[in-house]
């Protein structure tokens, strides 16, 4: 599959007084997983229900799978499937009753509607529990089964919103694994996410949406190069370890708050050790040695203004800082952390 | 497939899953019987010796009362339904696998209609076992069954409706009230004769009181024209009130 799978042009809508998206452009390519990344409220699921049909927008145009999603309502309904922020999934029914009136609706013949069944609840880990009430699920469960009745009807492009919210880490995983092998397959999925660290590691082009706009598009790496480059981050017990470590390190930013420095480099070997080699000489004491690279944190908050508004040298400071403020994702992954 | 057999089998699937449902919550089954029940046991065995109605006795002048209560006390159970399908989502899911909203919304309308219906029935063997005895014709009970799926068509739209104009299950619950008050404000269990100014203006002219009338009526075998004509007025008013709002709520908010 190639081409164009979703695009759109000046999407617009309001709700009384409040623009949700204020011009929306977007260009799927087919067989691509495009993510649509922002904080709540931006815009995101109001972005999916338009390109579902679930949504007039105000003002533009959306073709999703060759159809005009407002003309073709049909047609673009028969090509898509749609997981949304909460689980679709019918609490009461047991999850292989979910897949078999999934089926039915969408007139497999009998036959076809169970054996289609089996093979998802297989494919999906949820084969022990098909008999249990959906409600009885645990969130990962719930997550995959509804996925598992999106792919009933075998659609050429997937909606995923928001699939991972709530998800603790593993089932995060399970589910990304899940969204690979769909792509493998030749499916386009469009994900909306919160998680940057989600865009980064699934998607090929990553659009960021900020108070109904988008921001910054590109592909994961052509974002990171938007931000400014790693640095090294010292961290001292107290002022005066602080003030010493500044004389000796005359390049580096300080955060007198923090009681950290923060060096611009790479964090290779050599930096290391020469940034070490010279606090020595000084004997200046660091309490804490980290490294930072850029991820979608630092572009994410650098674009959508939560960090600094300027691009001078103190920018980098600013985006660290709010990026310890954002938590989770902080040091797991691209901040090597060393205690002295 | 034509449209009209599409819609046919979407909404037999969505039956199938609403009967499903209620066979999975019994609780919600059994408080709709349940509560009636203890009415009526109250009604006929405490209060029905010092209410004077007319030298019938009082069962028999309850029972269509205490059969408009259960239509009342159903009620509740799909409203919430109907709330909590359009807010978990699985509505969306519906409406991108091209289901035609009818199907859904009927098929809530057919479920409570068939869950109250079957109330109705074990209310109703009830109360003979209480001493109730109706002097209907099999025509009348025709007239009988014929009334309540009326009214139980009426309720069960505007149930739905509200039900759909709900955004939580608590509201949900709380926006079907008014229809289980109805059967007290009306001539249910008391002649409105007795009642005060204001309370007996209302109880005649809203529309319990004519259903209840005419369910009196053919079950004592002695049926009149008009409070059946002002009942049926009412619930094709009320039916067709409910479809619309339901119609227009739907749209609107999936």
């Amino acid at each position: 599959m190639f081409g164009t799978a979703i695009a759109a042009s000046g999407l617009r809508k309001a709700y009384k007084d409040t623009t949700v998206l204020d011009g929306i452009d977007l260009d799927v390519r087919a067989g691509t997983i495009f993510s649509l990344l922002g904080p709540n409220g931006a815009g995101k699921t109001t972005t999916v229900n338009v390109l579902t049909t679930l949504l007039t927008p105000d003002a533009g145009r959306a073709v999703v799978a060759g159809h005009d999603v407002a003309t073709e309502t049909r047609a673009v309904r028969r090509a898509i499937g749609v997981t949304g922020q909460f689980a679709a999934v019918d609490g009461l029914l047991t999850g292989a009753e979910n897949l078999l009136m999934t089926a039915r609706l969408l007139r497999l013949p009998k036959e076809e509607g169970r054996q289609v069944t089996r093979r998802l609840l297989d494919r999906f880990d949820i084969a022990d529990a098909a008999g249990k009430p959906a409600a009885t699920y645990s969130g990962g469960m719930r997550r995959r089964l509804d996925l598992a009745m999106t792919l009933v009807s075998k659609p050429q492009i997937i909606f995923l919103d928001e699939p991972t919210t709530g998800l603790d880490p593993r089932s995060r995983l399970t589910l990304w694994a899940i969204v690979r092998e769909l792509v493998a397959d030749g499916v386009t999925i469009f994900l909306t996410t919160q998680y940057l660290e989600e865009a980064d590691k699934l998607a090929d082009r990553v659009a960021v949406l900020d108070h109904g706009r988008i921001v910054a598009e590109g592909t994961p790496a052509e974002l990171k190069r938007r931000v400014p480059g790693s640095h090294i981050r010292l961290r001292f017990r107290d002022q005066r370890e602080l003030d010493a470590g500044a004389a000796v390190l005359p390049g580096a930013t300080r955060d007198d708050e923090a009681l950290s420095l923060h060096v611009p480099g790479d964090g290779g070997m050599r930096t290391y050790r020469a940034l070490l080699a010279r606090l020595d000489e000084h004997a200046v004491e660091v309490e804490e040695m980290s490294l930072h690279t850029p991820d979608l944190d630092d572009v994410f908050l650098a674009l959508t203004g939560k960090a600094s508004d300027t691009t001078d040298a103190n920018d980098t400071v600013d985006v660290v800082d709010a990026n310890d403020q954002a938590g989770p994702h902080d040091s797991d992954d691209t901040n090597t952390a060393v205690t002295a | 497939m034509s449209a009209m057999t599409a819609s046919l089998a979407d909404f037999s699937t969505m039956l199938q899953r609403n009967f499903r449902h209620t066979l999975r919550n019994p609780t919600a089954l059994f408080n709709a019987v349940l509560f009636p029940i203890v009415m009526m046991l109250m009604f006929v065995h405490v209060f029905g010796g010092s209410f004077d109605v007319g030298g019938v006795d009082y069962i028999d002048y309850a029972t269509p009362g205490v059969i408009m209560m259960t239509i009342g006390y159903g009620v509740s159970a799909t409203a919430i339904a109907v709330q909590s399908d359009m807010a978990t989502g699985i509505i969306n899911r519906f409406r991108v696998m091209d289901v035609s909203p009818s199907a859904v919304l009927v098929a809530h309308v057919v479920a409570s209609m068939l869950r109250s219906l079957a109330s109705i029935v074990f209310i109703v063997l009830i109360a003979l076992a209480m001493g109730f005895r109706p002097d209907a014709s099999p025509l009348q009970w025709l007239g009988v069954l014929g009334t309540v799926l009326l009214a139980l068509f009426a309720v069960g739209w505007l149930t739905v409706a509200l039900g759909l104009g709900a955004r939580t299950p608590e509201n949900a619950g709380f926006a079907v009230v008014p229809l289980m008050m109805l059967p007290f404000l009306s001539n249910a269990f008391v002649e409105t004769g007795n009642m005060g100014a204001g309370a007996r203006q209302f109880a005649e002219y809203q529309p319990f009181s004519p259903i209840t009338e005419t369910l009196r009526g053919l079950l004592a075998g002695d049926p009149s024209a008009s409070p059946a004509i002002q009942a049926a007025a009412w619930c094709v008013g009320l039916a067709l009130f409910g479809y619309l709002r339901a119609r227009a709520k739907f749209t609107k908010r999936a």
